[in-house]
């Protein structure tokens, strides 16, 4: 960026050290959980001496953990099955307004990411409460797919910013239905910003601690709730065994997601 | 609200006689339809839930309208200490994020495409990673017999383990953790779109490099810096999770405050009146931001 002034040599290294320190700094801590989770010891230590995989059957072999792993599957793939069409529907719809009504529209939709999700928590809460659907997984999946729906929101209306508009005149001209449209004309074209989208909406379900606190009880409690409750009472290592689950989890989803975007670029 | 306005718009428009008018009409409701649903959803789940804590704030034990709630507030010293934790500990992870990230985004802006996108990997790594793995991770590295101090002890630094968990410290490093992703991204975005020929400029006008950066880069870098700051600043005002571990209740913030009032003492009315400070206190900090923004770049 200072380009016109030459080099350094000084600078540069210590710009390449600071720099590799902050990567460092960012992505070892989630790593170091990774080894861990494969000690044999009752209590974390880094490297382990003994390896086993003692901590991955105690997830394996608990009811509770299962059954709160069971909860956030089906609670992500619904959060996506809703927030997935809905926020893309408010992107598409969100292109035909005026310039001022964009802004507000947009400022509506992404509330739910500004507002601090403890007051979201209380709030459904409330509402949940007065509608009888607190611990209910009807609850939790509205909540959720309210949080995700900014996400997606995101992500499509960058996707329809890239979206040739013609393309959809073409085919109303040439006299295909709505529906028609919608199949061989627009969800093709956004295919990468759907399963991007889809993905961040599960990941921002499978994560979210305080709602799901708040919301769920029991038989449909998240795996994050567990976990909080876990980690606020005592450090339990199973947590690193579900920590690596979750990491793998993250990890495979950048990764498809960067396939995704190198086979649109080549194609 | 917006998009029952155009419905009605709509409707409107609809009975004039004008085939124009009734085409723009059938557009208006071909946006307001698909827009309908996911605003219904926010609204329903989470507009309409803040506003009922808004209601629930101003009726006190009795059922009746008071202003009992935020009295306490005001009165007692123990919110004042939690509100001046917060704004300390959202404080302190800004600075950090600053004084980290500005120099950091700097450097990737100036790398060659490939590296950079490589660094770019590394900062969204992260942020794809549960918050509660990441406060373990934490906890693990900083406990007592966390690594940190396993090795500082085995290298003989130390005699005894440094108290580097659940505190006010750990607190804001998680944190730190946490936003300086959210801060990057922007920063970058803001640094990787200022021209190049203007730093080259400064340089043949005879600037020294560290005046060119000032004066020339670092300005022009401002507003997305104040949109990264802004943001970290306001997401940090409601954090919970990472404060309630790595702090292990040493470090009391507005948000487990809150979580206290409805969990423990069942006290909705408390729990609604600090919601709503909290809530005003977020759009205070948004609107500032916004203005600040606005200034930056009339000049």
């Amino acid at each position: 960026m200072l380009d016109g002034f030459g080099q350094n040599r000084l600078l540069a290294a210590f710009g390449w050290a600071f720099a590799l320190a902050m990567m460092v700094f960012l992505v070892a801590p989630s790593l170091i959980v990774v080894p861990m989770s494969f000690s044999a010891s009752d209590f974390l230590e880094f490297p382990p001496r003994e390896l086993s995989l003692r901590w991955y059957f105690s997830f394996w072999e608990s009811a509770a953990w299962l059954r709160a792993a069971r909860a956030s599957l089906v609670i992500g793939v619904l959060t996506v099955a809703l927030a997935l069409p809905l926020g893309t529907l408010a992107a598409y719809g969100t292109r035909d307004l005026p310039p001022r009504a964009q802004v507000a529209v947009g400022a509506v939709l992404l509330m739910p990411a500004i507002i601090p999700s403890i007051l979201v928590a209380i709030g459904l809460f409330f509402l949940l409460a007065r509608m009888d659907l607190i611990g209910t997984y009807t609850g939790v999946v509205l909540g959720h797919t309210a949080l995700a729906i900014p996400v997606v929101y995101v992500i499509m209306t960058a996707a329809f910013a890239d979206f040739d508009r013609n393309l959809e005149r073409a085919a109303e001209s040439l006299g295909a239905s709505r529906w028609m449209i919608w199949r061989s004309v627009i969800i093709p074209n956004i295919k990468g910003a759907l399963f991007a989208g889809g993905l961040l909406a599960f990941v921002t379900s499978l994560d979210e601690v305080v709602v799901a606190m708040f919301i769920t009880s029991g038989s449909n409690a998240t795996l994050p709730k567990v976990m909080f409750s876990a980690l606020r009472d005592h450090i339990d290592p199973t947590v690193a065994a579900i920590s690596t689950m979750l990491i793998t989890v993250a990890v495979g989803a950048v990764i498809a997601l960067l396939r995704g975007e190198r086979r649109r670029r080549t194609t | 609200m917006a998009q029952e306005s155009y419905m009605t718009g709509a409707m409107t428009t609809a009975c004039a006689p004008s085939t124009t008018l009734a085409r723009s009409a059938r557009r208006w409701l071909g946006t307001a339809l698909p827009l309908a649903p996911g605003l219904a959803i926010v609204f329903g789940f989470v507009l309409l839930p803040c506003l009922w804590l808004v209601w629930l704030s101003v009726l006190n034990d009795a059922g009746q309208f008071g202003t009992e709630n935020y009295q306490r507030i005001v009165e007692q010293v123990s919110y004042r200490r939690i509100f001046l934790t917060t704004f300390s500990v959202s404080l302190q992870t800004v600075a950090c994020c600053l004084v980290l990230g500005v120099p950091l985004a700097t450097f990737i802006t100036s790398l060659p495409d490939r590296t950079r996108a490589l660094f770019i990997a590394c900062i969204l790594f992260p942020l794809w990673t549960s918050l509660l793995v990441r406060a373990y991770a934490w906890l693990v590295i900083l406990q007592r017999n966390g690594l940190v101090n396993s090795w500082l002890l085995q290298a003989g630094l130390i005699d005894e383990p440094l108290p580097l968990a659940f505190n006010t410290f750990a607190t804001v490093l998680g944190m730190t953790h946490i936003m300086l992703p959210v801060f990057l991204l922007p920063v970058i975005g803001a640094m990787r779109g200022i021209d190049r020929g203007l730093m080259r400029a400064a340089a043949s006008m005879g600037a020294s490099r560290g005046h060119a950066y000032r004066t020339v880069f670092l300005p022009l870098a401002l507003p997305g810096i104040l949109a990264g700051a802004s943001l970290t600043f306001v997401m940090s005002l409601g954090f919970y999770v990472t404060p309630a571990i790595l702090g292990g209740g040493n470090v009391q913030v507005i948000s487990m405050r809150i979580a206290r009032s409805l969990s423990t003492y069942s006290n909705f009315g408390a729990a609604a009146a600090i919601g709503v400070v909290l809530l005003l206190t977020t759009f205070a900090m948004l609107g500032v931001s916004l203005l600040l923004r606005k200034l930056l770049l009339r000049r």
